[in-house]
């Protein structure tokens, strides 16, 4: 069944009459992703790849039974249509946008928690790849060719480092369940700990690859939880471990940077906690090719 | 994007935090005529370049007579300042600022900062600020006051005097770093800051608080609702390649080392650099040329690359979503035809229409090494420079 995004899950993009928008929801039909609709506001009443657009998105909800919303909508307007979505009852939101304002977010992230928990939307983005369920279907902007249909759930901050970690272990015969990308920016919707507890609980998953960076407390947030409620390995690999310290204003990055967010900290967190972490970023496939055999033979 | 601590304390007054009386020069004749203007007996002449470190550097001195003011000044016009943040090129001064000289009873710390954690605008302060600071954050970290303000609700009057009382200030001293407190978080969240810090925050003789030392950092993502913040820049404090590299839509940072590398997305460049220290290479520069580049792009990145005169060797790695194969090796093409490329060239092409950019490097008949994998990529690049280091 894979998380998020399957075959029958009802998909809109807000932002579908836009040239990137068709572009990608041309690809995301061609590929079996059920796509019902769009929303552009002003265009309501066009129709674009065969499908209906919509005004607001309480409108394409009611009409066509969406549960999940892709969104191609420009900086300055995305936080506003984040909350949209929200507020309509769409279930998960894929955001690609790059470059939200990071108080934009904050606003975000404070307008979801308005909601009781099982009314929630799950906001996956900004500044992502998106979602694939391989063979299902998928929500963003990946190439859905160098994925292969399997059991291996990926999560990653970086699209291009999520491509390269599929396509490594497509290369060794290993498959994805689903391909999450959380996203770079510094406030995202979901984070590595949150799509851990999706993987864990998703029987068709048995092991995932989670693909961090420098910055940010979340893969160590993620490992520590892991350690606790994980039944599934986990494979990482923390990327920047030759980036040099950004070069600062003052003392208050120093300060941030002194809680321990460099990669080198970042690798011995995950170590400790029991996550197998790939040396190097050619060997993320190899890794889980070594962990998954591992646990045939026990 | 950084500002200078003139522009800071600017802003910050303007917001209702106390600054000494200042003004700027961008001249030693206008040094000392700022500080006729300003009057007294001492004044604090300081170097405004776009870092932290300035006094240890030499940019920052007393001076008691306008003579003292305008000699010290033509000291420092056209300096290259040397300080621990600016690395070893340094930051050049144009504009100088004179202020009164404060009488310092007591130094604070005040920073404000993005808490990726909480996701909520931090507070961060101390009793002891000044230069103790750093060290401080590095020996007691716990020794720091910390504090998230909710953003629907913004910074209650209850955390401010938390805080006030936590520093050991006066009573009378509390009101004051109350209003503080407020304006800091008013203008960071105005303007969309990154950062706000008050390095020192003084506590005068007479008991007054007053910014002694301001920074400010904004966002960049929300500079298309901030033109008065835009208006702040001054690109002679930007490394030259950055700043050009940033108006074409690039993300380039120059590094130490010879290995030029042109990537698409932040997180695959960061693991090139990665794979090529491991192959016991050094990364020249980290360069991300974001989605959809187009063939034209693509030799501005070639040209932004080779700009940098320590590059023995080109590596390019491209994993193609919303990029296209056939346009990164167009553009390759191009810029080895236009820009006369005479150094090893590595290109390693996956993902989105890689048959066909593969063919166009292929059929080009040019010196271009193509590489299958990222390791294979960083080896070859790794063994070219070595070979032409060996030469």
């Amino acid at each position: 069944m894979a998380i998020l995004i399957t075959e029958k899950t009802p998909v809109i993009v807000q932002g579908m009459s836009g040239r990137i928008g068709q572009f990608h929801a041309a690809d995301m039909i061609k590929h079996g992703t059920n796509v019902v609709g769009g929303v552009t506001p002003g265009k309501g009443g066009d129709r674009v790849l065969d499908r209906p657009i919509f005004d607001t998105v309480r409108e394409a909800v009611r009409e066509t039974g969406a549960e999940a919303s892709l969104l191609f909508v420009p900086p300055p307007f995305a936080a506003d249509a984040m909350m949209e979505a929200a507020d309509a009852g769409i279930r998960t939101a894929v955001c690609v946008t790059d470059g939200i304002p990071a108080q934009d977010m904050m606003r975000v992230k404070r307008f979801l928690r308005r909601y009781p928990r099982e009314q929630k939307m799950r906001l996956i983005g900004p500044n992502c790849a998106g979602v694939i369920s391989p063979g299902k279907g998928f929500m963003g902007i990946m190439p859905p060719s160098i994925y292969m249909e399997g059991r291996v759930g990926v999560i990653g901050r970086s699209g291009t480092l999520g491509y390269e970690a599929a396509s490594q272990m497509k290369a060794l015969g290993i498959g994805v369940s689903t391909s999450v990308g959380i996203g770079g920016d510094p406030i995202n919707g979901s984070s590595f700990r949150d799509i851990l507890e999706l993987f864990e609980a998703d029987p068709e998953t048995d092991a995932v690859m989670m693909i961090g960076e420098i910055g940010g407390p979340q893969e160590a947030e993620a490992a520590a939880w892991a350690a606790e409620n994980m039944t599934k390995p986990v494979v990482a690999y923390i990327a920047g471990l030759s980036a040099p310290k950004g070069r600062k204003m003052g003392h208050a990055g120093a300060i941030i940077s002194a809680f321990g967010e460099s990669a080198q900290e970042k690798v011995e967190i995950l170590s400790s906690h029991g996550i197998t972490v790939a040396p190097n970023p050619s060997s993320m496939g190899v890794t889980m090719a070594k962990v998954l055999g591992l646990r045939e033979a026990a | 994007m950084d500002i200078h601590e003139y522009q800071a304390k600017e802003i910050l007054s303007q917001f209702g935090v106390p600054v000494p009386r200042g003004g700027l020069a961008y001249s030693p004749e206008q040094a000392g005529y700022r500080a006729r203007e300003i009057g007294g007996s001492a004044w604090v002449v300081k170097a405004q370049i776009h870092s932290g470190g300035r006094g240890q550097a030499g940019g920052v001195r007393v001076c008691k007579s306008e003579e003292e003011v305008r000699d010290f000044a033509s000291t420092l016009f056209g300096r290259n300042l040397v300080t621990k943040q600016t690395g070893a090129q340094g930051k050049a001064v144009y504009r100088v600022w004179i202020e009164e000289a404060s009488d310092i009873a007591r130094e604070l710390y005040l920073g404000f900062v993005l808490d990726r954690k909480s996701e909520r605008i931090m507070i961060v302060a101390s009793g002891h600020g000044g230069m103790e600071i750093e060290e401080l954050a590095e020996t007691d970290p716990e020794s720091l006051r910390r504090m998230t303000v909710d953003p629907a609700v913004g910074l209650a009057d209850f955390q401010a005097r938390e805080l006030a009382f936590a520093l050991d200030l006066s009573s009378a001293q509390v009101s004051q770093m109350s209003t503080v407190l407020k304006a800091c978080y008013r203008a960071y969240r105005d303007l969309d800051a990154t950062m706000v810090e008050i390095n020192p925050l003084v506590v005068t003789g007479s008991g007054e608080l007053v910014a002694l030392d301001a920074k400010m950092s904004f966002d960049t993502n929300a500079l298309f609702r901030r033109p008065q913040v835009s208006e702040l820049r001054d690109r002679s404090q930007e490394e030259p390649r950055e700043s050009a590299a940033g108006d074409y839509g690039l993300s380039y940072v120059g590094l130490e080392g010879n290995i030029g590398c042109m990537i698409n997305g932040a997180g695959l460049a960061m693991a090139t650099m990665d794979m090529i220290g491991l192959a016991g290479g050094q990364p020249a520069n980290f360069l991300d040329i974001g989605g959809g580049a187009s063939p034209e792009r693509v030799v501005r990145a070639f040209r932004t690359v080779l700009d940098d005169k320590n590059v023995e060797v080109m590596l390019v790695n491209i994993f193609a979503g919303i990029n296209r194969c056939d346009w990164v090796a167009e553009g390759v093409v191009k810029a080895f035809r236009e820009v006369d490329v005479k150094l090893p060239v590595v290109v390693r092409l996956a993902g989105t229409n890689v048959e066909e950019g593969k063919r166009i490097i292929e059929d080009s008949g040019l010196p271009i090494m193509t590489a299958d994998s990222l390791e294979d990529a960083a080896r070859k690049a790794v063994a070219a420079a070595e070979r032409r280091a060996a030469a």
